[in-house]
């Protein structure tokens, strides 16, 4: 086993080295599905949170008791029933945000990043180390959702939050807000990504 | 809504990948090779089918009678995740060379969201048992005509010059965005 980082270290990993969406390219779905106004974004980045967070402290306090012929169901019966609890809650609390997400709600279950995690480190750390990990995932997810989604409500509709940002000489790209502009926006983020990384590396070494 | 309709804006209009956003990681992964795009491609179309049947009757038979709808979560990721495992199963005594190409990407079929947006919009759409069928095998074949294309695509961008930092899945999804611009030109077909 490789040595045991600081829990700062644990936390700051999610953020870039491991970010979820930029460097992992893990709950795309979502990422891509929600972006198209910042509220929605923000709102789904909780909800992940959320799931992602019970899930890992549970599976981190049960790991000896999940024979390892099941603990794939057994993750997904834990992670399925905390999308539950949230899609209710969204459902009973912010109706509109509800219906705004949809389907994506119930879907949270099927997001690669919360099994992942289960999979690659709860299942194999303590609880505390798994709390971390899984904060520091959830905000990683959560700063990639805000990124993207305001850059494509910024230039989609000329707001942010739904207020008006930039003034009427500014025309709509009503693209940002199609699925097109969802695709292309990532697919140029991952690249800016990718070039981050490699100058800093270059300038490190 | 008439079956054609479904079937139609299932496939082109409301195309799963490029539209719903379902379905995006075995996009990316596995639209490197023709081949294995359109066999990735039917191993979905084939499970979405089950699913479509199997998730409708769960829904219809068990959880709505009982006013158990809370479940629908849990139960469509457990109905899918089985019928994952028996489709495994099945291949790998039927067709061995099928199971070999498919590999990996099979179980991963369990957490593609393609499978469960499908029971869910289902759900969602309050569609009949036949409905719900002609959707499932639509959306299926729309898949597969996505990553075909996608395909098709790499198969030639292997060959281009593409700028560094975007190699792999940047440029396949400036290439995807584009694809779902040409896509979203179908919107007229239906109302």
């Amino acid at each position: 086993m490789p040595p045991k980082k600081s829990l700062g270290a644990e936390y700051l990993k999610g953020l870039w080295d491991e970010n979820p969406v930029f460097r992992q390219l893990l709950g795309m779905c979502p990422t891509l599905a929600v972006t198209n106004a910042v509220i929605n974004g923000f709102a789904m980045g909780l909800a992940t949170a959320f799931v992602l967070i019970l899930s890992s402290l549970v599976v981190s306090s049960i790991k000896k008791l999940i024979p390892s012929q099941v603990r794939i169901a057994t993750y997904i019966v834990i992670i399925a029933s905390f999308v539950t609890i949230a899609d209710r809650f969204l459902a009973a609390f912010f109706p509109p945000i509800s219906k705004a997400l949809g389907p994506y709600v119930p879907l949270i279950v099927v997001n690669c990043i919360i099994l992942g995690r289960q999979e690659a480190f709860s299942s194999k750390n303590s609880i505390g180390r798994s709390l971390v990990d899984a904060l520091g995932m959830s905000t990683g997810f959560i700063l990639a959702l805000l990124v993207l989604s305001s850059i494509r409500e910024l230039l989609g509709a000329g707001t942010f939050l739904s207020y008006q940002v930039l003034g009427s000489w500014f025309k709509p790209w009503i693209i940002m807000i199609l699925p097109a502009g969802a695709f292309i926006t990532l697919g140029v983020l991952l690249g800016l990504a990718i070039l981050i990384e490699t100058k800093t590396k270059t300038r490190s070494s | 809504m008439d079956l054609l309709t479904i079937f139609v804006a299932a496939i082109l209009v409301n195309n799963f990948v490029l539209y719903y956003f379902l379905g995006i990681c075995p996009f990316l992964g596995v639209s490197k090779k023709i081949d294995a795009a359109f066999s990735m491609g039917m191993a979905v179309t084939f499970v979405m089918s089950l699913t479509a049947v199997v998730s409708w009757m769960i829904n219809h038979w068990v959880l709505i009678p009982f006013g158990l709808d809370y479940l629908q979560i849990v139960s469509f990721i457990l109905v899918i995740a089985s019928l994952v495992q028996l489709v495994e199963m099945f291949i790998r005594k039927m067709s061995p060379p099928l199971y070999q190409a498919l590999g990996i990407y099979l179980p991963l079929i369990t957490t593609n969201c393609a499978i469960m947006g499908l029971a869910l919009l289902a759900a969602l759409k309050d569609y009949n048992f036949i409905q719900t069928v002609v959707f499932g095998v639509g959306s299926g074949l729309g898949f597969t005509l996505a990553i075909v294309l996608m395909a098709g695509i790499r198969e030639q961008l292997d060959l281009a010059d593409v700028p560094e930092p975007l190699k792999g899945a940047g440029i396949a999804l400036i290439v995807a965005g584009i694809m779902a611009l040409a896509f979203s030109g179908f919107s007229g077909m239906i109302k």
